[in-house]
């Protein structure tokens, strides 16, 4: 170690820190991405015995009705989700942008579901949206709207789980949008005033092109959370388990379904092999169409 | 500009309109609280407030099940992945924003790209590697694989690369090794932001779900979150009964929002791309 000269000695410390880190995340992120194809050519027992079937698992993928299902099931999802919250977030984040204390007490409660897990969110609203007797349901008749069935009704459990889900991550959002518009130089919305600009104007010309980075953060992460069903999964596990009738049946739910419930882990790889081309596909995209992510002040 | 102080009437329903979303936000949670305090018959009722309020829906969560067992299963596979995961990170994000070495770039790029997969899309492939490695049904299976996350060392890259080199500098030419002025320069300058994620790793693992639902199966190790899920399939008309289990899972997280609030949210406020 001594003999080392002080830049090798750099160079050892460097990789020496790094060393823990990096072997787990290629033992158990980047390995098991990988593993998903590998495994998506085997068949499995329940037994743990596994035998080579080649892309057979792909073919049956192609005539597997709920395969297909599940994948729109998952677009629509993601559809509904990413320009909503989009606007949820920056919207909030714009209504409680002054530091004032009436702000940061708004902010707190808008940020508080965020605390609570999953689990118990998608209880709570089950709760609160039980047909006919929940507070939802009753508070609907009381203003004269006959209500629908928010989780029974395959016509609106997805969107129900939607709104849950927008309802749980609007205050993360609006967090990250509030950071973006701090980072906006004061002095071009008091140019842009002098020079007449109208609140719109100033909006539409200075906070949306400044605040690029932000929304390519915003739209890149909840669109792969989104597609992987990060928070979805949960949601939908506790609230309506993919039912009724498949409405809710993420390609997440049905991959978990297809290896945990009926131990075709080989199935379930070849579909999860699917998804990960996916979200490198959309990746991919979003780094192309922002040029690297890239962004420059004005 | 308007004179500081001045309100008009456009801001007053623009705060209206605020106070009711944020409303909105928080309704479900007091909601929540409420029907834990209520006897079976009134959980329906359209109050947030019991009329007859109890505490029998604790007494029978915290006796039927081994509540407790979940609870603190929870807090020692919690605190265990927040505390070496924040240690690993810590020296990662110091010799990638730091020290110079070949390859540095390249590594944190590689590491940086598994951030956008999380672990619902790996969760079969990873089934199997954990069981492979003889880790499945433990505290091992449920700790480990929770500890890598690029997010926190981003973080913590990012914060080392804002601080001024100077201290560190002072004690190399001290003739400190880079062991000692990681141990004793860097983690205490580190304080703020070791602080604020350490909140944020410990709620984000006593929130978990899917993974410990996937890899545990002995009751004795059961989390929280597993348990209050199957708490759900046993009594399914219970409320008053879920939502008291509900509520001793999110209360902890709950006050300890109340008493950090300051930092999570300014932590969550610079996570964005820069």
């Amino acid at each position: 170690m001594t003999r080392l000269s002080g830049k090798h000695r750099e160079w050892l410390a460097g990789y020496l820190f790094v060393l823990p880190d990096a072997l787990g995340l290629a033992l158990f992120i980047a390995l098991p991405a990988a593993m998903a194809l590998f495994v998506s050519v085997y068949s499995f027992d329940a037994f743990g015995s596994f035998t080579f079937v080649g892309a057979t698992h792909y073919r049956r993928m192609l005539v597997d009705p709920l395969f297909w299902t599940s994948l729109r099931v998952t677009v629509t999802f993601a559809v509904t989700l990413v320009p909503l919250l989009y606007v949820t977030g920056l919207g909030l984040a714009l209504l409680v942008q002054r530091t004032n204390l009436y702000n940061a007490i708004m902010r707190s409660m808008l940020f508080a579901p965020q605390m609570v897990s999953l689990v118990v969110i998608g209880l709570v609203w089950q709760l609160l949206v039980v047909d006919k007797i929940g507070i939802l349901p009753q508070m609907l008749v009381a203003v004269g709207i006959e209500p629908v069935s928010f989780l029974g009704d395959p016509r609106f459990a997805l969107l129900t789980v939607t709104l849950v889900c927008i309802w749980f991550l609007m205050g993360f959002y609006m967090l990250v949008f509030l950071g973006g518009l701090h980072d906006i130089p004061q002095e071009y919305y008091e140019a842009a005033q002098l020079d007449g600009a109208g609140r719109i104007a100033r909006f539409w010309y200075i906070t949306l092109p400044l605040l690029r980075p932000t929304s390519f953060f915003v739209l890149l992460v909840s669109t792969v959370s989104a597609v992987a069903g990060a928070h979805a999964f949960d949601l939908v596990y506790v609230m309506t388990k993919g039912g009724p009738a498949n409405a809710t049946s993420l390609l997440m739910m049905y991959i978990y379904q297809q290896a945990f419930q009926f131990g075709d882990f080989g199935y379930a790889s070849a579909m999860s092999a699917v998804l990960v081309a996916m979200l490198a596909v959309l990746s991919g995209l979003f780094f192309l169409l922002t040029r690297g992510g890239r962004f420059q002040y004005a | 500009m308007r004179r500081r102080g001045a309100v008009n009437p456009v801001q007053i329903i623009w705060m209206l309109v605020t106070l009711i979303l944020a409303l909105m936000a928080i309704w479900p949670l007091l909601y929540m609280l409420g029907t834990a305090f209520k006897p079976g018959s009134e959980v329906f009722e359209p109050t947030l407030l019991p009329s007859h309020a109890t505490l029998e829906n604790f007494a029978y969560v915290l006796t039927e099940a081994p509540f407790w067992r979940y609870l603190l299963n929870t807090l020692f596979v919690a605190s265990v992945v927040t505390v070496v995961a924040l240690f690993f990170h810590t020296m990662a994000g110091y010799a990638l924003a730091r020290l110079r070495f070949p390859g540095r770039e390249g590594i944190f790029l590689a590491m940086f790209s598994t951030f956008l997969i999380s672990t619902p899309v790996i969760i079969v492939p990873l089934f199997i590697l954990v069981r492979t490695l003889g880790m499945l049904n433990s505290y091992t299976g449920l700790i480990v694989p929770a500890i890598f996350h690029a997010f926190g060392i981003f973080l913590l890259r990012q914060y080392y690369l804002s601080l001024p080199r100077e201290l560190e500098e002072a004690a190399l030419v001290d003739g400190a090794g880079y062991w000692r002025i990681y141990w004793s320069v860097v983690l205490p300058m580190s304080r703020p932001i070791i602080a604020a994620l350490a909140i944020l790793f410990f709620l984000a693992n006593w929130n978990s779900f899917l993974w410990p639902m996937t890899i545990t199966a002995d009751s004795d190790l059961q989390v929280v979150q597993v348990a209050i899920a199957s708490f759900q399939s046993q009594y399914s008309a219970s409320w008053n009964y879920i939502m008291a289990a509900s509520t001793i899972v999110a209360a902890p997280m709950l006050v300890l929002f109340l008493v950090f609030q300051r930092q999570i949210m300014a932590s969550i406020k610079t996570s964005g791309l820069k």
